[in-house]
């Protein structure tokens, strides 16, 4: 992986203190999650230059943004980035062609350009080009503003909680749109969320913060099935997988999908082969058995290397093991794993009752 | 009716107005700005000081403004040397005194209108390419344009109306310092009520229209253009 976005920050706001220095890649979503005051809002500020830290580094692709050891700040209007807040802040008295066109003439650019007619048929917002932002839904304004920041095709797309404001049915309108923009576009984004449904619906890679300390980073796979990570003991732990769809099993209504070597039957989906899918297995629907079954009902029924085991909350065990390439965690009884023995290295198979496909 | 001195009075005053309300908007608004903006520990002292004129008797504001631009003021030694004379029973020191005078007028609408705007409109400018000064222009001034207009029509309002620092330090020269005010003050003084009477109303007239602009037709003199 390529590893171009480095950012190191360290403030003390006396109750509160960030403390960060990570490497991040400089493509696909990196979702910073965490509960709220973890710090993720201000790293974002951070990163961004709206929030002066007296102790930083942070370098895009070898464009070196703030170097506080050499006394080097690059204001935010000097830097390649967009930003979508929480609430879309479209300036109220410029209508949306205008507030769309408001960074593209800063940086010499028209409408007419190229950039913008893409990312109005991906929003879905060319029938709202002429109205007010007050005439605007929620939902809408939010698209606004995220193709407002997108316009410029900047080096890095900073996204403070896009979602958290709007209700969830604004919510499921803007996620399909988001997840799209992910395939279609080249632009790493940085994308700060408590919510384990966007972690899970868009990351590629995944920051998990905590009282201003990143505690985990790495993969969505990797970061999401560490045993250390609060989410991990929790009742709706989740791995998610990404694969590729195989074939169609039309006559029973299943698709299988293809993730790096293994293969799982799902519920038919209504899409072509090779086409990419994001699958989400909670942990609570992964069972563990010793020896193979031989007669089962359950389709999916995998060989599995146990690589660690934690007790989690009300006699609850979670079990992280390794299916060919990929990561996997079952939520099993602690009277299970005894009666099992179940120990880190051992060979044993998982059985998936359940998966939900999230895009 | 209006004799020509009275015109003549009419048109000082209008002049004085303009030009006083001009030059509060150019200081007013970085000031006003400023006093929104700034983390400064000097933030307070000066907005005491601009609104002092709000509570203080003109004579008092009067008096020392003499005091400054006269031959032994600092102000007026300033003046002397640069070849300017001193201020006192001039235009130019009836303009000084008028702006000092009405400068809350201007500025506290600008602050008011400025502080609704709020952080994320600049932050917004800011990720979108635009410079604070550019940001200022594009997007400040026309969300606080209802407080732009207040302030005008205040800071015009307010200079027409007065009285006290007028006469102390500019005096009640024909077309240079004597403004409607005075003059009304003049007629009375010679019982030349009916004169009194076609100025004194027509004063009122004129302040409460302005007035009625404002809350009528503005509704909320200074509205929370704030951010959506």
């Amino acid at each position: 992986m390529t590893e171009n976005i480095h950012a190191t920050f360290k403030l003390n706001y006396g109750a509160f203190q960030l403390d960060v220095d990570l490497h991040l890649p400089n493509s696909g979503i990196t979702v910073l999650f965490g509960a709220s005051g973890s710090g993720k809002t201000t790293l974002l500020r951070c990163i961004a230059g709206l929030q002066h830290a007296p102790h930083g580094f942070l370098t895009i692709n070898g464009q070196v943004w703030q170097d506080s050891a050499r006394g080097v700040f690059l204001p935010t209007h000097k830097r390649t980035l967009g930003y979508v807040f929480q609430e879309a802040s479209l300036f109220t008295h410029l209508t949306v062609t205008e507030n769309l066109q408001f960074g593209l003439k800063r940086i010499g650019k028209s409408t007419a350009g190229e950039a913008l007619p893409p990312i109005l048929d991906l929003l879905g917002i060319e029938h709202l080009l002429k109205r007010m932002p007050e005439n605007l839904s929620g939902g809408e304004k939010q698209r606004v503003a995220i193709a407002r920041a997108l316009a410029l095709n900047p080096d890095l797309l900073l996204m403070d909680e896009p979602l958290a404001a709007l209700d969830s049915k604004r919510k499921q309108e803007i996620l399909p749109f988001l997840s799209r923009l992910h395939q279609t576009l080249k632009i790493p984004v940085l994308y700060v969320t408590h919510s384990q449904q966007e972690v899970a619906q868009l990351s590629d890679f995944l920051v998990v913060m905590a009282e201003g300390k990143a505690i985990a980073a790495g993969s969505l796979s990797e970061t999401l099935s560490r045993l250390d990570v609060p989410l991990v003991q929790e009742r709706d732990a989740v791995t998610v997988w990404q694969g590729k769809i195989k074939a169609h099993e039309v006559a029973y209504h299943l698709t299988s999908i293809d993730f790096a070597g293994i293969t799982l039957s799902l519920p038919a989906m209504d899409a072509s082969i090779g086409s990419p899918v994001r699958v989400q297995i909670f942990a609570r629907d992964v069972s563990i058995v010793k020896e193979k079954p031989q007669a089962t009902s359950i389709l999916n029924v995998l060989p599995a290397v146990i690589t660690a085991l934690a007790d989690a909350q009300a006699g609850q065990t979670v079990v992280q093991v390794q299916v060919g390439g990929q990561m996997l965690l079952a939520h099993i009884t602690q009277k299970s794993a005894v009666l099992l023995a179940l120990q880190v290295g051992m060979g044993v198979y998982v059985q998936i009752k359940g998966t939900s496909i999230l895009n | 009716m209006l004799n020509a001195a009275d015109i003549d009075t009419l048109w000082l005053t209008f002049k004085v107005a303009s030009i006083a309300t001009v030059l509060m908007l150019l200081v007013g608004t970085p000031l006003a700005w400023w006093l929104v903006r700034s983390q400064s520990r000097w933030k307070g002292i000066c907005n005491a000081l601009v609104a002092l004129p709000l509570v203080l008797p003109p004579s008092v504001l009067g008096f020392y403004l003499l005091i400054l631009m006269g031959p032994q003021g600092v102000v007026g030694r300033i003046t002397t040397e640069l070849g300017l004379g001193t201020l006192p029973f001039t235009f130019a020191g009836l303009i000084v005194a008028s702006v000092l005078y009405s400068l809350p007028f201007v500025v506290q609408p600008l602050q008011a209108a400025f502080a609704a705007i709020g952080e994320r409109p600049l932050e917004a400018a800011a990720t979108l390419r635009a410079s604070p000064v550019d940001t200022f222009f594009s997007v400040v001034v026309p969300l606080a344009r209802h407080g732009f207009l207040t302030a005008t029509i205040l800071g015009f309002a307010h200079t027409v109306g007065e009285f006290g620092v007028v006469l102390m330090v500019g005096g009640n020269i024909p077309d240079k310092t004597r403004v409607v005010s005075v003059q009304i003050y003049n007629h009375v003084e010679a019982l030349e009520y009916e004169q009194a009477h076609w100025l004194a109303g027509g004063l009122l007239l004129f302040s409460f229209t302005i007035l009625l602009f404002m809350y009528g037709v503005l509704k909320t003199p200074v509205t929370s253009q704030s951010f959506k």
